[in-house]
């Protein structure tokens, strides 16, 4: 999230599109009604099904599944062709005035730089122009043709409303009456807060599903606004906190860099990754970036990481390409992959195309499930009747499963989805001999820097001299790992501006990253959580909940990051000379000699307006992009495509051209384009979705849960209910390209057939909830049905849209 | 003043705790002997935070037990916690369940191996899970380290064995998890958060 929780009740307009929040993210969406309650605020739902976020809606539009950058595409070009954007806003803090490069196109669908045998981009040419100064030529007229707002405005001159029906099946009126509640808040004491979850990002074209979203609020100039912003809502109560360490290959903690075979040493990697100033006068703030990576290195290997070995620059691995879950269980599949470890982790359940994922976990060597619960995945060699139909004897792979803790069994601390950091304390033991996974952990750790010391091996020097100076060696404590990731200062600190000013003394915990330097003074294991354990102690575990501001922002409840900041952008919560664009929701303000206000200023603190520092620090230019250059794999702007199962024969925006058809830059392994179904061998739509009373694959292995919905159904509109003699409590038989799960049928209105391209297409809906372990009714994986193929930029499954059959069991 | 049983109970069902009725001057005589006090009011409370979707709900624990060295608690009861700023007291139908996923009839209580090409679990201590698990990773990272690329670019990588990683898990198991992964070199890495 940009914004957070409570500042949804801040809204005037909340726009739900890709989630479902009454009933994914029900104390969430609290916030929702009060803003509808106490603001008189209106709810806009635009979704496949008729959802209870929709009941409760003033307005409710539906959608093809996987037609999305359609819909907000048709947005894009109404705002503009009727003029609802906010001028000022637009023309200082985004790129709109910008030149984009002459040979920049698109033609049919398919963008300049396109290789159709590597299905991607040559990016060259989505660049801005250069004048000789060095910085990115302007016209602040946003007359020029080639200023990223006129190419925004000629690409979605073609997302006509009549584009936007034939496309989404959306009735073209219920399409301008959304497109009329969103362009209410162009105003500049209006705004729209955008909600959205898996429903955008589960789709092969996820990442541009929002970043049609991002060029909406930068036009209405909602973004930094109190009731603003774009806001994911996202999964578990920590996926923010293990997203921002980086549990991932392409990633550092703190969203650093890594490392790749194209930068041998330190230098040349901060040449390449150091991002360049583009405008004059910016912040630019990614270019501490040194700073950040330095003191990470300092932390993980203290005194061995030397300036002379350039912060033991080697150590690091070098990312070794794709390394998503799709690609790993490719690997798998290919036998590339021999030992395999799942910490709380279910992905016979939860990765699409259960059969190649159980066939991959069959090529292993060895598998290491870490784990509370007895997980579908730890038993994917055991025969379940017709949920599992596997032979133990054929399966040669050594499964070890380990008990660990659940939350209440452990202290420490989870990220919520507003960036709010919050301390946890263990109220009880965990059952039998289950451990907390730090120690198990370490006990692996401790166990392999042994053998290396005892027996050598393979390159062991990261591994002996990895600092782990925890009381108890075998149970580093949560206290510990917290301070350490916080960082501290190895020699003073001083102040840049004068040096004889000690800003923090040797050894104690650092405020802030502004303190951190690339001279290996200071360890930070985690840059943007710096502040967290200051020499004040915990912040995350403070606990008052006071709100002078009445926003909700509650500044000393828990730490927020970065440096407690609750609203990201807030600078571009004000006019350029400094007054809020709204004085009743202030969240920033110019004091004459500072920024002040409501939230701890997203902005150097003494940047005078007139200095025309813009809100947008940790770009180069200082300012939101409309044009996204080179960032996104498929393209600058978004475009609509198909899901790589569809149920048209074309693309409604490029009839003639097969290459456009779907996503040209989605990656497909060998094997997974030929398992894609055709319309007319499943010619209805599916979609999956999740259920109030279950979370995932875990609360299936809860009681009261699985008495509350204790067994797998799937979801079908009257009408094709009736054109197939279906009726509710039917079991039915749903099949896919890929294999087939059975489920009771639910005959609801919720689910309508739309009028798509001249052609009435169904949308089958599909809980995910169910497996072969658990306390709910045994049954099968719903993602036995889905395709094996995700987002060209993050390589998120695409679960939302495939197609299916379905017929009476 | 007097007070008799049923007077007594409908006002502690109110909400008063004994002693602070007798503050108040009330001073039931033989009714409070009888009296079975609410569970609650002697249980311990934790503040944690609910696991399932990333609202984070503040809440309760209420464990039988004071936590003193060898006693042993039990979870009783969990709900919201009014103080959160966010939840403000509320949990919905999944976070109302937690104590029946934390009493989960399937918690896993001891490690187990499934050997290879065996149909059934065998329980083995934590020592030989470990010490099994640690000679499988130095076998394999070992046998299949790369220290340079073809093109002899120091990558210092191993690729052959695979860690997906929980969203459940806390940011310092996460942090510990990426430290100790990135120092043995592993790059086939992802998280639930991914999907």
């Amino acid at each position: 999230m940009t914004n957070h929780w409570v500042d949804i009740k801040n809204a005037d307009l909340i726009f739900v599109m890709g989630g479902n929040p009454a009933e994914a993210h029900p104390c969430g969406f609290k916030w929702a009604i009060e803003a509808k309650k106490n603001r008189k605020a209106k709810l806009v739902v635009v979704d496949p099904r008729f959802n209870r976020t929709a009941s409760v809606a003033d307005f409710y539009a539906p959608v093809r599944p996987g037609s999305d950058i359609a819909f907000l595409g048709g947005v894009i070009n109404y705002l503009l062709t009727n003029d609802k954007i906010h001028h000022e806003y637009v023309k200082a803090y985004t790129n709109a005035s910008f030149l984009i490069n002459e040979g920049f196109s698109l033609e049919d669908g398919i963008f300049t730089g396109y290789n159709e045998e590597k299905r991607s981009y040559d990016k060259a040419n989505w660049s801005y122009q250069m004048g000789e100064d060095g910085f990115v030529k302007v016209d602040q007229t946003l007359q020029d043709p080639r200023c990223a707002f006129q190419l925004l405005k000629t690409h979605y001159s073609r997302y006509t409303p009549e584009m936007v029906a034939k496309v989404c099946g959306t009735p073209k009126e219920a399409f301008l009456k959304v497109c009329e509640y969103i362009a209410e808040t162009a105003a500049p004491d209006r705004t729209m807060t955008s909600l959205y979850a898996l429903g955008w990002t589960e789709h092969s074209v996820g990442s541009q599903n929002i970043r049609c979203m991002a060029i909406i609020q930068l036009l209405l100039g909602n973004m930094g606004m109190a009731g603003g912003g774009i806001n994911a809502l996202r999964g578990h109560a920590n996926v923010q906190g293990i997203t921002d360490f980086a549990l991932y290959a392409q990633n550092l903690p703190g969203y650093l860099a890594v490392p790749s075979d194209a930068e041998p040493d330190l230098k040349t990697f901060l040449d390449k990754k150091t991002p360049k100033l583009l405008r004059p006068g910016q912040m630019n703030f990614g270019q501490n970036l040194s700073k950040w990576y330095v003191s990470l290195h300092k932390a993980w290997w203290g005194d061995a990481a030397t300036k002379e070995n350039g912060f033991a620059y080697d150590f690091m691995p070098k990312l070794a390409g794709a390394s998503d879950v799709l690609s790993i269980f490719d690997q798998m599949y290919q036998g590339k992959i021999n030992g395999f470890f799942c910490q709380g982790f279910n992905p016979l359940a939860s990765v699409a195309n259960k059969k190649k994922v159980g066939d991959a976990l069959a090529k292993l060597k060895y598998m290491v499930v870490i784990d509370p619960l007895a997980t579908d995945t730890s038993e994917f060699w055991k025969p379940h009747g017709e949920f599992n139909e596997v032979n133990p004897a054929e399966i040669q792979t050594e499964v070890f499963r380990l008990p660990t803790t659940l939350f209440a069994e452990t202290t420490g601390s989870f990220t919520n989805s507003g960036r709010v950091i919050q301390w946890r304390w263990k109220a009880v033991e965990g059952p039998g001999d289950a451990k907390d996974d730090t120690e198990i952990l370490a006990g692996l750790f401790l166990r392999l820097k042994e053998m290396y010391a005892k027996d050598g091996g393979a390159y062991a020097e990261p591994i002996q001299k990895l600092t782990w100076a925890y009381r108890i060696p075998g149970k580093p404590s949560p206290e510990e790992l917290m301070m350490e990731y916080n960082g501290k200062a190895l020699a003073d600190v001083t102040d840049p501006k004068d040096p004889t000013k000690v800003l923090v003394k040797a050894g104690d915990q650092l405020p802030s990253f502004a303190m951190l330097r690339d001279d290996g003074s200071t360890t930070c294991g985690n840059w943007i959580y710096c502040g967290v354990w200051s020499q004040a102690g915990n912040n995350s575990a403070r606990r008052d909940n006071s709100d002078p501001s009445g926003l909700g922002q509650t500044l000393n409840w828990g730490f927020a990051w970065p440096v407690n900041r609750r609203i990201l952008y807030n600078r571009a919560s004000a006019d350029l000379a400094g007054k809020p664009w709204d004085a009743k929701r202030t969240v920033l303000k110019w004091l004459g000699d500072k920024w002040g206000g409501n939230d701890i200023p997203d902005m150097r603190p003494d940047a005078a307006p007139e200095q025309n520092v813009m809100p947008f620090i940790m770009t180069g230019e200082g300012v939101g992009r409309l044009f996204s250059l080179g960032l996104m794999n498929e393209g600058p702007f978004p475009e609509h495509y198909e899901p790589f199962e569809t149920p048209l024969d074309a693309n409604p925006m490029h009839p003639n051209n097969p290459k456009a058809l779907s996503n040209p830059a989605a990656r497909v392994y060998k094997g997974d384009m030929e398992a894609f179904g055709k319309a007319k061998d499943f010619p209805y739509v599916a979609t999956t979705y999740r259920l109030t009373e279950h979370f995932h694959y875990w609360t299936k292995q809860s009681r009261i849960n699985a008495i509350m919905q204790p067994e797998q159904f799937v979801e079908i509109g009257e009408e094709l209910a009736k054109e197939k003699g279906i009726v509710a409590g039917d079991k039915v038989k749903i099949r896919s390209n890929r294999g087939f799960i059975k489920g009771v049928a639910v005959v609801t209105k919720r689910i309508k057939a739309l009028d798509v391209d001249g052609k009435k297409v169904h949308t089958v809906g599909i809980p995910i909830h169910y497996g072969f372990k658990g306390a709910t009714k045994p049954g099968f994986i719903t993602n036995t049905l889905t395709p094996f193929v995700g987002d060209a930029n993050t390589q998120t499954p695409e679960y939302k849209a495939f197609l299916v059959n379905i017929e009476k069991a | 003043m007097n007070m008799n049983r049923r007077q007594f109970f409908k006002v502690c069902s109110a909400g008063l705790g004994g002693s602070s009725i007798a503050l108040m001057g009330f001073s039931p005589n033989a009714a409070l002997a009888e009296v079975r006090t609410f569970k609650l009011a002697r249980a311990t409370e934790t503040r944690n935070i609910c696991p399932y979707c990333s609202v984070s709900c503040g809440v309760l624990i209420y464990s039988t037990g004071d936590k003193s060295k060898n006693s042993q608690s039990e979870i009783i009861h969990i709900e919201g916690d009014p103080d959160n700023p966010v939840n403000r007291g509320t949990l919905c139908p999944k976070g109302a369940g937690l104590r029946d996923m934390i009493q989960s009839q399937n918690r896993l209580k001891w490690p187990e191996v499934r050997e290879a090409g065996a149909s059934e679990w065998k329980k083995i201590s934590w020592n030989e899970a470990l010490d099994r698990i640690a000679k499988h990773m130095k076998a394999d990272r070992d046998a299949n380290f790369v220290a340079q690329n073809k093109d002899g670019v120091t990558v210092n990588r191993w690729t052959t064995t695979g860690f997906l990683a929980s969203s459940a898990a806390q940011n310092e198991t996460g942090y510990l998890t990426v430290k100790m992964l990135r120092a043995l070199g592993m790059t086939s890495i992802d998280t639930q958060a991914r999907i």
